[in-house]
């Protein structure tokens, strides 16, 4: 299983049936693939859909109908288009029970930040500070490293995103809740020690006597 | 009844230097032949409100190519490099606010509200300029309300009336912009007959329509 597969389908495990979710572009949006339809969540996406479906088949494509990317998806049946006034107040309002999204950096006080790197690379936040700000449960969705520097540190050096608490951590070596005494290691993925998930975090973890590994299997 | 107009006569109304509100998330539901007709004029130092500046070739980033912006108030340039080069060089002074915030300022605008009062951004470097206020115990970011000269948007229908009616996800910003502009140039994608669009229907109201771009005219 790639480093992808494990953190798309580990969060797939912690989205809530019958929940609205909204999966952030890239690594996130995988995450859909890995949900059984039974389980009744709607996708929302912030440019204006509740119940936004896959891609459409080649030739399929409705040029109104794309999500935050810009790429073509469907409207599941029961789905509902809004503008984008009504679909911010879903977000903030506390009416989106939780949004999956990929990190740059996250620290011991399980502080975000994932949209800007200043002097290289300024895309603009877009809908991130406000999903991380409003949602009822924030999912980071990321490689625990990048190019073997950690991404779990002890403070971000990175802009924030929003100075709220996160509710999980997923990356490809483990699972970490931030709780009120630090970073928790909940899980760690299967065949990766914990002695490795430590040496690959700069922040302190909060290390139990028993880490389960991850049981991907389960739905 | 609205004037039915063609996108070069509309081009012709903006002057240099105008804030102009442009509908449209990454391109989809911008009115793109009033883009291509504003390009051709050759207009300068343009404020543009918009969710983003889409990318090069396609929608607002034609503008931007075509170096008619000098600042831009968005939520995002991630896909358009020449964006973000010109906020670099300082070509464009280019303001980036949290898209919900920027929805609701442009809703405060048209709705004779005095601002936003919300959470995001709070603590953040968004907030760096921004007042912060305290009211029952709890910091809110104030963010002021959004007007322009004249909103460019997109509808699926509108009617002679004025009515406009949105297709799917290409009602975005589209509709909140129809209320916050001095001047709403709206380019449908059809023109039908009045009474044709049912009233429940319709999302923004022809009242705040004053022309409508015909689909024919070149």
């Amino acid at each position: 299983m790639n480093p992808e597969e494990i953190i798309q389908r580990r969060v797939a495990q912690a989205l809530r049936p019958g929940s609205l979710v909204n999966l952030g572009i890239g690594l996130p949006t995988g995450v859909s693939r890995f949900i059984p339809s039974e389980a009744g969540i709607l996708f929302q996406s912030e440019n204006g859909i509740v119940g936004m479906g896959a891609r459409p088949p080649e030739g399929m494509e409705d040029e109104y109908l794309t999500d935050a990317g810009g790429a073509f998806v469907t409207a599941v049946p029961g789905a509902a288009t809004v503008d984008s006034v009504l679909s911010f107040g879903l977000i903030r309002g506390g009416h989106l029970d939780t949004t999956v999204l990929g990190g740059l950096e996250v620290d011991e006080n399980g502080h975000l930040a994932n949209w800007v790197v200043p002097g290289r690379m300024v895309p603009g936040m877009g809908g991130a500070m406000d999903l991380v700000t409003g949602a009822r449960r924030v999912i980071v969705a990321m490689q625990h490293t990048a190019k073997g520097r950690p991404k779990i540190v002890p403070v971000c050096t990175l802009p924030l995103t929003a100075i709220r608490r996160v509710t999980l951590i997923v990356t490809d070596m483990a699972v970490i809740e931030p709780t009120d005494d630090g970073l928790l290691l909940r899980e760690r993925a299967p065949g990766v020690a914990v002695d490795e998930i430590v040496s690959a975090t700069s922040a302190r973890l909060i290390v139990p006597d028993e880490t389960p590994e991850m049981n991907l299997a389960a739905a | 009844m609205k004037k039915g107009i063609s996108c070069h006569e509309a081009a012709e109304m903006i002057p240099d230097g105008a804030a102009l509100m442009i509908g449209g998330f990454m391109g989809v539901g911008s009115p793109h032949r009033l883009i291509d007709a504003l390009v051709e004029t050759g207009r300068r130092n343009l404020t543009v409100i918009a969710n983003d500046t889409a990318r090069p070739g396609l929608g607002i980033g034609k503008l931007i190519t075509a170096g008619a912006v000098s600042r831009a108030i968005v939520s995002h340039i991630g896909l358009n490099p020449e964006t973000q080069q010109a906020m670099i060089t300082g070509a464009i002074e280019v303001e980036l606010t949290p898209q919900g915030t920027l929805a609701e300022c442009v809703r405060a605008g048209g709705f004779g509200l005095g601002g936003v009062l919300t959470k995001t951004g709070l603590g953040t470097i968004a907030a760096k300029d921004e007042r912060v206020v305290h009211i029952d115990g709890s910091d809110w970011l104030y963010a002021p309300p959004l007007r322009a000269d004249f909103a460019l948007i997109h509808a699926d229908r509108a009617d002679y009336n004025g009515n406009l009616a949105y297709q799917l996800t290409s009602t975005n910003f589209n509709a909140v912009m129809a209320t916050a502009a001095d001047i709403v140039i709206c380019e449908p994608r059809e023109i039908a007959p009045v009474g044709t669009i049912p009233p429940d229907h319709v999302t923004t109201p022809g009242v705040l329509v004053d022309y409508l771009v015909r689909r024919d005219a070149k």
